[in-house]
């Protein structure tokens, strides 16, 4: 790939076992992440794809540095970022931006919208034209200006994660982990979401790496995809190429288990592989 | 035939006036799965809470009958109406976890409605869930009967209230979204297994959820609501086939496919939005005309 935004390699990456601690002392070290390679194209929607407990949280934590991997090296943007130091990634953080699954939880209750859009901003001390910068992120998602003065319980679900998603990109990055942030909407508000992270996507010349357990929204919103297993990658491509020929039977067992809106009297009864 | 369940112009309130529940009238036939569709605030959920009489105490049932079986429960006292839902109707819940009291064995749960609820001894309720954890296919069920729930995995804590469901051979199951919090394959599992022990045991099942693929593959009937009020009623081949309202058009082109990935995936529209609240409000003003 000519010039990707991640080169990741042999990334390994252990937690602590809290299931297995012991009353006293530390608790054993379980592998979660069991050596991953792979790379990230610029300019594009990556879908990060597995079912709980395949590890997909972790690999995002562990690229945008929340979690130090404990082998292999993670190359953003050219620059090794796998054991750089809180102080030493400073420096990255802007570039590195997430949104959340749940924007209830992830929005401050006693913010308001303009004071959570402008937090990022602040710390960056790009306080210059502050009213401006956020009437602009709130446009660029769609929100009314008027939003700028109300807090988080005042708005619908669609509107919170629009919120989180202006928060985001305030500071224009090069990447933004995206971790199931569709998972708690209904379907209409879904289908708004991801046409505004295509259209962004496209405006900005972001890179996002999109986690989910949805293969139809990966479908829909993705070029590239990654299908992860108990930390392994299974499978990995063209998102059209992965669902249209699935190479592992894992792929194609997580794509026959999608229930499609279609009456399908026969469809219970077909064995799942594995 | 009687239907299994009769519910005839449903209103439920909220404090204020306004409804959550807006003349939902709907029927339920033996050994038939309905699914109930809609999004959040729809009341999806509501309707199953009134026939269990586990109401929010904020919402007030203010007109219509639920019959099970033919028996009018507004007719009967608070106590009656415990008894002859609690021995008749059983809830699988989204969150096993929530659900499932934490401090207590999985097999001292199982056994609490055949127990208190219907007076069995201990030993023939053990014996009547050990046959239905074999039925939910679970091979190491005397471990899980001593097992507490942290102990379990998402999947076999939902199999585990799926038998429980199915222990005291109710005439109505309410499945609240049972599947939503699982893993795909999983799910495909759980229906699978929903499916097949709704059609040995002869079942009627009220099936809540919000995904239409899940509908498609589990229920007979569908009925799909929006702000408390019924849209539209068919059976699963016909509402998919042939959806007469806009708003069920809306849903299903809002739902991506992975089959099918360049059909345009969009939002419901403006004008359905405005169609839907001048239904509401004509429903709206039809009920305080009602009231006088």
């Amino acid at each position: 790939m000519a010039d990707p935004l991640y080169s990741i390699c042999d990334l390994k990456l252990s937690l602590p076992d809290m299931a297995r601690k012991p009353l006293f002392g530390p608790a054993p070290k379980i592998e979660i992440l069991k050596g991953l390679s792979f790379e990230l194209p610029r300019n594009a929607i990556t879908g990060i794809v597995g079912e709980s407990g395949s590890g997909k949280s972790t690999l995002g934590r562990a690229m945008v540095r929340l979690l130090e991997p404990t082998h292999g090296s993670i190359s953003f943007d050219g620059d090794d970022l796998t054991h750089l130091t809180e102080s030493a990634l400073k420096p990255y953080r802007r570039d590195l931006q997430m949104i959340f699954q749940d924007p209830m939880s992830s929005l401050n209750p006693r913010r308001t919208i303009a004071d959570i859009i402008a937090a990022p901003l602040r710390q960056y001390g790009l306080v210059d034209n502050l009213p401006q910068q956020i009437a602009q992120a709130l446009d660029r998602v769609g929100l009314p200006q008027s939003f700028a003065s109300r807090y988080r319980h005042e708005l619908s679900g669609g509107q919170r994660q629009r919120v989180g998603i202006a928060r985001a990109l305030a500071l224009s990055p090069k990447f933004v982990l995206a971790d199931e942030i569709v998972s708690g909407l209904d379907v209409s508000t879904q289908a708004q979401i991801l046409a505004l992270l295509d259209q962004l996507c496209r405006q900005m010349g972001l890179t996002i790496a999109f986690i989910s357990h949805d293969l139809s929204v990966i479908r829909r919103l993705c070029e590239q995809v990654i299908v992860l297993r108990s930390g392994e990658i299974v499978e990995m491509g063209n998102t059209s190429d992965v669902f249209d020929a699935p190479r592992h039977d894992y792929t194609r067992e997580l794509i026959a288990a999608i229930p499609l809106p279609e009456p399908d009297t026969h469809w219970l009864d077909m064995e799942t592989v594995g | 035939m009687t239907p299994c369940l009769t519910i005839t112009n449903l209103s439920a309130t909220l404090p204020g006036g306004a409804r959550v529940l807006r003349d939902v009238s709907l029927d339920v036939n033996p050994g038939e799965v309905r699914a109930l569709v809609g999004e959040s605030g729809a009341g999806k959920s509501m309707i199953g809470k009134a026939i269990l009489g586990v109401l929010p105490s904020s919402v007030r049932q203010v007109s219509g009958e639920i019959f099970l079986d033919g028996q009018d429960l507004g007719a009967l006292s608070a106590s009656k109406r415990r008894i002859l839902v609690g021995a008749n109707v059983a809830l699988i819940p989204q969150d096993p976890l929530t659900a499932l009291n934490p401090s207590r064995r999985i097999g001292s749960q199982m056994t609490d409605q055949l127990i208190k609820i219907l007076g069995w001894n201990s030993a023939k309720a053990y014996t009547r869930i050990r046959q239905l954890l074999d039925e939910v296919q679970i091979r190491d069920r005397e471990r899980v009967l001593r097992s507490y729930p942290h102990e379990l995995s998402g999947g076999m804590r939902q199999r585990v209230l799926i038998a429980t469901a199915f222990a005291a051979e109710p005439k109505l199951i309410v499945a609240d979204e049972p599947t939503t919090a699982l893993d795909v394959t999983v799910q495909k599992q759980i229906l699978r297994l929903i499916a097949t022990m709704q059609r040995q045991h002869a079942t009627a099942i009220l099936f809540v959820t919000h995904d239409l693929g899940v509908v498609a593959k589990i229920s007979q009937q569908v009925t799909v609501l929006y702000g408390g009020m019924i849209i539209e009623q068919a059976g699963v081949s016909d509402l998919f086939a042939d959806p007469q309202h806009a708003y069920t058009r809306a849903l299903l082109r809002a739902t991506p496919r992975y089959n099918d990935p360049d059909a345009r995936v969009e939002p419901v529209q403006p004008d359905v939005l405005a169609g839907l609240q001048n239904e509401l409000a004509a429903n709206d003003h039809a009920w305080e005309k009602h009231l006088g």
